[in-house]
């Protein structure tokens, strides 16, 4: 038995840890400037390898697995780093993955090891904003028109995977790989919840757009699309949330009240003793995900669901009780706390609400049973 | 990352299964409340001897003190593998867990060889008396006296929560030796025989009917000096060391208690041909139960992963009991939601009664073995390194300790 990651995965870590450093730091910076990401730091990331470390070698990448990602999906997480990479390698690059019998997909594979190109998933329409929900995007001899909203680093990225119906689709939907730079293609910042990472509305007038993978597959691919994005971005949520938790013990060990530190009032240890747990179940759950993904078991719905639900909820006690438990500083626009609130909701959002996460795991645990554990 | 066993532990557990298939059925027992407690007993002497006489009794004792010598992770698989079943465990976790290494531990030579193996086949059960009146959560309150009186140690006091003080040949004994000196300080551990005159043993009964709880009286109990374990005034540190011990069950869930899937088989029985997800509620309690349930069980797993590497679990294990036994009570009480009316039924064999069973014996689980605040209190001191509460009563001698 052996539950935890490797070591050269620990060194992976360590490295990702040291390039991270300041991420923080970075995100206020890209925040205050306007803007859309750190294109220097991004440009390390790119020469450490991350954007090619999940893409097969005979598409130009380095041919590791799932859990390199966790690693470094872990790590980004922790320090909001201004950088497209949950966006573009967990969930763009994973959505081709996905299609691994397209020709495209493997070209554009290929572009995305070199670093040379980001991208991004369009999927969430107005109204619904599921990413599994029936498009009303339409593609028409080959060219796409319609609009799609929240789309992270839209405002930047090179191409994305574009969910939309064409007349072939019949019932269901297909995918699409579009380039953002063609004409046609109108790029409308979003004033987003989290205003470090950037969020863009799309909107696509007869753009021209190539089919990935067959004619009505897009339903199938999101739904599994969804379970690989569930397990990365737990991981993520799980890095953010144990800084805000270790943030928070750092602040109430100094902050003084009463003659003492905060930290040794039983409400607040009590409080933090809750979120220590919750943050545990999360990274328990995330490491079965990722076991789940790095051996393809079929109730990876299951640990998928679990390890989304487990890491927001982690996620959203630590970053809105880190505001409460700094007090008044907590809620000022210069304290990080603020930074891990939004990111904590964006993440929370993003993939679908609780409600979709909660059916989905119980229409999982009827179909598959508990589990192993 | 693997779920699954090492070669080695594979191999063990293989073994371990196929000597349990063989030799733990004939002495299963129904799960809840023992019926008969006699033949309960009687059966839980005979599982425990089968088990030393094979081998897996004291697995990770060292072979000097009468244990097997083996590994920490073949403790665990053991009692993964055994609690496949239903078998009558619970009597000897006590002196299992706690009493016995106390013994091999702080004891002499000649307590070993009189009481270890004897304890591990099971023909003596042991008790643990800590906790007293007003000595729960607070232990180093103990305030059952030891006073010397020559070659004797004379007590006197109350202890309570004592589990199977009445089927109990002899236990370990926490008393205050010296008043004059501060709470932790005055402490010094004993053995007794529950047999002794001035030993008075009554039951308690618990809000689920039963008595194996019992309050011990101690009145002017003579001890020989000869049954102290560890040094006078060194009571505090000798019982700290038998918490290493009980660490190992890392939080686990009771054998036979409610989980998730129990919760999806009822829903499933009443929904009878419709939709079991259109069950009010049920989706949202699923996935709410899953998280803790199936958490805890995959917690421990990251623990097992240090315990195969040699390593002892830490504080961090607190977090197990905690999760564990609430959520055990908010599972069994959504079951008898489910159940409408139906749940006032708790008659033995209803269909309600194993999760009333498990919803009242939960609220003890909360309590025993370190309360749901105590633990927190754990995690946050031991395991963030915040600040200890503050103690009016640390450095004070104990007779000038106010008292309610």
């Amino acid at each position: 038995m052996n539950f935890e990651f490797s070591d050269e995965q620990e060194e992976l870590r360590r490295q990702a840890r040291r390039l991270l450093a300041d991420g923080l730091a970075k995100a206020r910076g890209a925040l205050d400037h306007g803007a859309s990401h750190d294109a220097a730091l991004w440009r390390q990331i790119v020469d450490m390898g991350w954007p090619a470390a999940a893409i097969p070698e005979q598409q130009g990448g380095l041919g590791l697995g799932p859990l390199e990602l966790c690693v470094l999906a872990e790590e980004t997480g922790r320090t909001l780093a201004p950088v497209p990479f949950a966006t573009s390698v967990l969930h763009a690059t994973e959505a081709l993955k996905l299609c691994p019998a397209d020709p495209l997909a493997g070209a554009t594979l290929g572009r995305l090891a070199e670093g040379g190109a980001i991208a991004t998933v369009a999927f969430a329409e107005e109204g619904g904003g599921r990413w599994d929900a029936i498009p009303a995007a339409r593609v028409e001899a080959g060219r796409l028109t319609g609009v799609k909203t929240a789309v992270a680093e839209g405002s930047y990225a090179g191409f994305a995977v574009v969910s939309a119906r064409a007349a072939d689709d019949e019932d269901g939907y297909g995918w699409w790989l579009v380039d953002l730079d063609a004409p046609g293609v109108t790029r409308t910042g979003v004033e987003a919840i989290d205003c470090v990472r950037r969020h863009a509305t799309l909107a696509f007038d007869r753009v021209p757009a190539a089919r990935l993978g067959g004619a009505g597959e897009g339903a199938g691919l999101v739904r599994d699309l969804l379970d690989r994005a569930a397990v990365y971005d737990a991981f993520e949520q799980l890095g953010g949330a144990e800084a805000a938790l270790a943030m928070t013990i750092d602040y109430v060990k100094t902050r003084q009240a009463f003659g003492r530190p905060v930290a040794g009032y039983q409400a607040v240890k009590h409080k933090l003793a809750d979120l220590y747990v919750k943050v545990q179940l999360a990274r328990s759950h995330a490491y079965y995900g990722a076991w789940a993904l790095l051996n393809d078991v079929p109730e990876l719905p299951v640990c998928a669901a679990g390890a989304r639900l487990a890491a927001t909820d982690a996620f959203t006690a630590a970053a809105e009780e880190s505001v409460q438990l700094h007090g008044g500083i907590g809620f000022t626009w210069e304290s990080d706390c603020q930074l891990y609130y939004r990111r904590a909701r964006l993440l929370a959002a993003a993939l679908g609400s609780r409600a979709v996460w909660s059916r989905r795991l119980a229409h999982a645990l009827v179909a598959h049973g508990v589990g192993v554990a | 990352m693997d779920f699954k066993d090492s070669p080695e532990e594979a191999s063990y557990r293989e073994r371990v299964r196929h000597w349990l298939a063989e030799n733990a059925p004939p002495f299963e027992v129904p799960p809840g409340t023992p019926a008969d407690e006699e033949a309960y007993m009687h059966k839980a002497r005979g599982w425990q001897a089968r088990k030393a006489d094979a081998g897996y009794v004291g697995i990770h004792w060292p072979e000097a003190v009468g244990g097997q010598g083996g590994t920490p992770i073949q403790h665990v698989l053991f009692h993964q593998e055994e609690e496949r079943f239903s078998l009558p465990t619970i009597p000897y976790h006590v002196g299992m867990g706690m009493c016995l290494p106390t013994i091999f531990t702080h004891g002499t030579p000649a307590m070993m060889e009189r009481f270890v193996k004897p304890g591990m086949r099971g023909e003596e059960l042991w008790c643990q008396l800590f906790s007293e009146p007003a000595a729960g959560s607070d232990l180093a309150g103990v305030r059952t006296r030891a006073v010397r009186d020559g070659d004797d140690w004379v007590v006197n006091g109350q202890k309570v929560w004592t589990s199977y003080a009445h089927q109990s040949q002899f236990g370990i004994l926490l008393a205050r030796t010296d008043p004059e000196v501060p709470k932790h300080k005055g402490l010094t551990m004993f053995y007794i025989d529950m047999r002794a005159p001035g030993v008075e043993v009554r039951p308690i009964r618990t809000m689920l009917g039963d008595a194996e709880f019992n309050e011990v009286f101690l009145s002017d109990v003579r001890i020989p000096d000869s049954q102290r374990l560890g040094k006078v005034g060194d009571g505090w540190k000798v019982s700290l060391t038998t918490l290493m011990f009980e660490r190992f069950a890392v939080g686990g869930k009771p054998a036979q208690a409610p989980g998730v899937g129990d919760l999806l088989e009822l829903a499933r029985a009443r929904a009878g041909t419709a939709d079991v997800l259109d069950t009010p509620g049920l989706e949202e309690a699923l996935a709410r139960f899953y998280v803790t349930d199936q958490g805890v069980a995959l917690t421990r797993m990251r623990a097992m992963t240090a315990v195969s590497r040699g390593d002892v679990p830490g504080p961090e294990a607190s977090i197990g009991k905690l999760v564990m036994a609430k959520t055990l009570q908010d599972m069994s009480a959504f079951a008898l939601e489910m159940m409408g009316a139906d749940a006032i039924d708790n008659r033995p064999a209803s269909a309600a009664s194993r999760y009333n069973y498990w919803y009242m014996w939960s609220s003890g689980l909360r309590i025993a073995g370190g309360t749901d605040e105590i633990l927190r209190n754990v995690i946050a001191e031991r395991v963030l390194g915040l600040p200890a509460d503050i103690r009016v009563d640390r450095d004070i001698p104990f007779n000038k300790i106010g008292s309610a």
